[in-house]
């Protein structure tokens, strides 16, 4: 296909969900045949934008021809490519059980009005998310964080209850405190650097002035990606939302600010072992107190949304080491911890929002009680648990597997105990509602069978097989990852 | 020679394959799910008969596929494969007989049989697992897989049962998970090599081996029921009966007994176990276990928990049989793996048919159930009999090689260890068989109504393995028996 390879999927896969947006705002009768179509042409465009960097390497793209660091450059490697791909596939079926969530078929003005919402927030968040995934451009990602703030919040307060409306605006206030430490960054880069384009900014890495600005823009990410202790924001936030915008909240924009910080790690600041201890620490603090409050919530949308806080917190201990001989597979593990996490997380909360729906509560102590059993919904939240707990053969083993490694390889044993710690942790809140899903001892009407399903199911059973299948490919993944070499040559 | 091709595959999907379908299936479609069962049932048991075949001739299938870098998943059928899938395909297809006669008209039969082929599944992928990892995956498989089935009844204590089962076996894992990963770390492989690959590796640094090995058999050892991981095996005896008979006296209690054995024979090796010195107090547990074992049954009133002691006491006379170091005790090992497994299913679905046609659930309400159900008591017996190791049943034949080998290894104390042992296997088996025959009924037992008889399909499976007990004891040189194969593999595994 080289014609194929000649227009520029590269620039379209952040402009065709722009272009959405706009037009789910000027045809809100049409916004969910229009949204459905961006995401799926945007989906396709990544496609064709992976074979390209598949077959040739890194693409990069010089807006208005200018190059950096006078223009704007956009880069897509392997990384980046998995990340849209990531974003992409998750979006795609998310979407799909948008359809039914805020469909025509549900009544009321209450619906009507998320409708002509959900759509315009989402293709932003979209354009904000697959942008951020192809900067080079330090100045240009603060502008990707605060577009992919404000759909997060619309997202959030979507469903117009007091909660959420309560829950948006902590999760503002948040945010605003982390782009503003960000943009204090920025501007220190700028200041010591005169320019803000990766390559520009890496040549002064090391420097006093840089360890400054990485540490504000450490804080300002840190507070976006929800990392312990700066979560305070998210359990609300993610509980209270619909169960689509939680999907996309859990899923998708955490992985859009750690992707910076990452990307920030590897290529610009590279940080020293004292401050990937923290974050590692971080990370640990966040598993413990996630987990515990995981232990201690009442209700299936909270405990899920304090199991990414936990989640969270394992993919930050790569941080930890990333100056040692197990950086390469620890960064791997990361990889594959976020892919897989972002899959499977959709899967949950989209799994939750339909047992919710079929039951009519999601008080965890009474979930078994109801002679309705939305099967198919609890096999897709099962399964789903399978991959965040990290049981073979799911992407979540895979990268739990390759944290461990790295983590062993460089000696740091007290991390491999860290993750065995979560994993123990993660059984053990997830066991709750699991254990709920199969018995039926106090069910006071005889159990029906195959009550409760719905096409409505298909999106997160997908996701939450595609989960747990796709550590079965985990070594095409980081192939993938590979391709110009962003954690740098391979062993 | 390593021949590529996809009839691992094939065994591993006639029950993998079947479980989606079975779970898809309405609740009323008995007949259609026991067809099913049944169809891929039979052809697992003749796919495995082709391949014991080629692999008799020489033949050794491998299949695999990268997950992560360098490291792959890997099916290999080897004749030590070979000897456990032979046992896990047929066994299988007698228990799944058995337990659509057990379940007939029970809530939630979708669901079970799903889980029961996903188990097997499992059971046949730790089988064929041609590398530590590969059997890590199927050993978490069928933690999962086994768990629903633990707790299929919903009750209480099925749910209690269930937390203590799932926190032994996925800590195990766990800790597998750990020792794999240390394996992979340290010796850059995880693949089973016949005659061991650590070597070279072991000899340069062996503290470090031997905590690993120490590590690696914690994390079986939990499945195997070594003492003092073996408490969750009779807490789970309230699963019923199909289930404790083919998962808790075959599956799951197997798998850590040949993890042992693929972590002794292939990962080190049985010299460099020997040369490391870490035999000797694997075989002092196995000893321990298979003492406090008998001695646990002894004081059990509950049937199943008496079985299920007995368990924890037999498994470890495979255990026992690897640790001792020597070609005569491991063939007793490898024999008493096939062996056990026989006389322990037949006495599960034994006690089954106890609780079913009499609801007789206790050693103390066993007065002239002889007489009432003699078909079932008769396999029961002839079952008890061969576990005690009396000539010339199946238990019999294992004791014989276990005793052989410990003389032939220098270790005299096993002789006493296994009579003492055989002992006690009497202690708590006659006066059941005792009960069972001799003692009249109680009065008011008598005047209670008789259960509806058991069908067919309860009453032939345990009769069926109590036959194969007697034929793999009484024609244990024939070609193709339990023995000569494990002389097979035995020769493969001290020929290096």
């Amino acid at each position: 296909m080289p014609d194929l390879f000649a227009l520029d999927w590269l620039a379209l896969a952040v402009f065709v969900p722009l272009v959405g947006a706009v037009a789910t705002v000027l045809a809100p009768r049409r916004a969910p045949a229009l949204g459905l179509a961006s995401v799926a042409a945007t989906a396709a465009c990544v496609w064709l934008l992976a074979l390209r960097v598949v077959a040739e390497g890194p693409v990069v793209v010089q807006l208005g021809g200018w190059g950096a660091p006078l223009g704007l450059d956009l880069r897509a490697d392997g990384l980046g490519i998995v990340m849209l791909a990531m974003t992409a596939l998750v979006g795609l079926f998310v979407s799909l059980g948008a359809l039914d969530t805020f469909g025509a078929h549900r009544p009321g003005a209450e619906n009507e009005r998320m409708r002509r919402y959900f759509w315009p927030l989402w293709l932003l968040l979209l354009a904000g998310l697959n942008g951020a995934y192809v900067s080079t451009d330090v100045f240009n990602l603060y502008v990707m964080i605060e577009v992919i703030a404000l759909a997060a919040i619309g997202l959030t307060v979507l469903s117009g209850k007091l909660e959420a409306m309560r829950a948006g605006f902590e999760y503002m206030v948040a945010s605003m405190l982390g782009a503003l430490a960000f943009l204090m960054g920025v501007g220190f880069v700028y200041l010591e650097a005169g320019r803000l384009d990766f390559a520009g900014v890496a040549q002064h890495a090391g420097e006093p002035a840089m360890i400054a600005a990485f540490a504000l823009m450490l804080v300002g990410l840190a507070l976006k990606t929800a990392l312990f202790p700066l979560h305070f924001w998210l359990p609300r936030a993610h509980a209270n939302a619909t169960a689509p915008a939680s999907a996309l909240l859990s899923g998708l924009v955490l992985k859009g600010s750690l992707y910076i910080l990452l990307r920030f790690w590897i290529e610009i600041f590279q940080p020293s072992d004292l401050i990937g201890l923290i974050v590692g620490l971080m990370g640990t603090g966040a598993i413990v107190w996630g987990s515990v409050q995981a232990l201690r919530a009442q209700r299936l949308k909270l405990l899920v949304a304090w199991s990414t806080v936990a989640q969270i917190g394992l993919m930050c201990v790569a941080f930890a080491l990333a100056d040692t001989i197990g950086a390469q597979a620890a960064w791997q593990g990361a990889v594959l911890l976020v892919v897989a996490h972002a899959v499977a997380k959709a899967a949950m909360f989209l799994a939750a929002g339909r047992i919710a729906e079929e039951v009519g509560h999601d008080r965890i102590a009474e979930l078994d009680r109801t002679p309705v059993r939305p099967t198919l919904a609890q096999f897709a939240f099962a399964l789903a648990a399978i991959s965040l707990i990290g049981l073979p053969p799911s992407a979540g083993f895979a990268g739990k597997w390759l944290l461990m490694e790295g983590a062993l390889r460089a000696g740091a044993v007290p991390f491999v105990v860290v993750a065995m710690v979560g994993t123990l942790f993660s059984v053990a809140y997830l066991s709750r509602p699991l254990i709920g899903f199969l018995r039926f001892d106090r069910a006071p009407a005889p159990v029906g069978e195959h009550q409760g399903w719905a096409i409505a199911d298909a999106p997160p059973l997908v996701l939450a097989f595609a989960a747990v299948a796709s550590g079965l490919v985990a070594a095409q993944i980081l192939a993938l990852t590979a391709i110009g070499a962003p954690f740098g040559a391979m062993p | 020679m390593t021949e590529v091709t996809l009839l691992p595959l094939a065994i591993l999907l006639t029950s993998l394959g079947i479980a989606p379908i079975l779970f898809a299936l309405p609740e009323r479609s008995a007949r259609l799910r026991t067809t099913i069962n049944l169809v891929g049932a039979s052809l697992k048991v003749c796919l495995v008969a082709w391949l014991s075949w080629k692999v008799s001739q020489g033949t050794i299938y491998g299949v695999g596929f990268e997950v992560l870098p360098g490291l792959e998943l890997k099916l290999q059928a080897d004749p030590l494969a070979v000897l456990f899938i032979a046992l896990s395909s047929v066994l299988w297809l007698i228990t799944t007989v058995y337990s659509v006669g057990y379940l007939e008209k029970g809530p939630h039969r979708a669901r079970f049989f799903g889980f029961f082929s996903l188990c097997v599944a499992a059971t046949v992928g730790i089988a064929m697992a041609g590398n530590l990892f590969t059997f890590l995956v199927f050993y978490e498989l069928l933690t999962m897989a086994t768990y629903p089935l633990v707790i299929h009844k919903g009750t209480k204590e099925a749910l209690r049962a269930g937390r203590i089962y799932l926190i032994y076996t996925l800590a195990g894992g766990l800790v597998l998970l750990v020792g794999t990963l240390w394996l992979w770390v340290f010796a850059g492989s995880t693949d089973f090599v016949a005659g061991g690959m650590l070597g070279e590796i072991a000899a340069a640094s062996p503290v470090q081996a031997s905590i690993l090995f120490l590590v690696l058999i914690c994390g079986v050892g939990v499945k195997a029921a070594l003492v003092p991981f073996h408490a969750w095996l009779p807490i789970a005896m309230v699963a019923p009966a199909p289930v404790s008979a083919l998962l808790h006296a075959v599956a799951v209690v197997k798998a850590g007994a040949f993890g042992i054995m693929r972590i002794v024979y292939e990962i080190f090796g049985i010299d460099t176990a020997v040369a490391l010195g870490v035999t000797t107090p694997l075989a002092v547990a196995a000893a321990i276990t298979i003492l406090y074992g008998s001695l646990r049954a002894m004081t059990q009133d509950d049937i199943k928990k008496r079985l299920a002691y007995s368990t924890v006491s037999q498994v470890s006379y495979i255990t026992l049989g690897v640790a001792l170091a020597s070609p005569i005790a491991a063939v007793g090992a490898l024999a008493h793996l096939i062996h056990q497994g026989l006389m322990k299913i037949t006495m599960f679905m034994c006690a089954g048919n106890l609780a079913e046609g009499l609801g007789v659930k206790s050693v103390s309400a066993m007065n002239g159930v002889g007489r009432r159900m003699p078909g079932t008591m008769l396999a029961f017996s002839l079952a008890a009999l061969a576990m005690i190791g009396l000539p010339p049943l199946a238990g019999f034949v294992s004791k014989w090689y276990l005793a052989t080998g410990s003389l032939d290894a220098g270790q005299g104390w096993v002789i006493a260890l296994l009579l003492g042992s055989s002992l006690l296997n009497a202690a708590y088996f006659l006066p059941m068989l005792h009960r069972a025959w001799f003692v009249d009924e109680a009065a008011e037992s008598a005047a209670r109504p008789a259960k509806a008889p058991i069908g067919w399909m309860l009453a032939a499976p345990p009769l069926v393995t109590a036959a194969l007990v007697l034929i793999a004891g009484g024609l244990a040189n024939a070609p193709f028996s339990p023995l000569e194969w494990t002389r097979f593999v035995v020769e493969i595994e001290y020929r290096e």
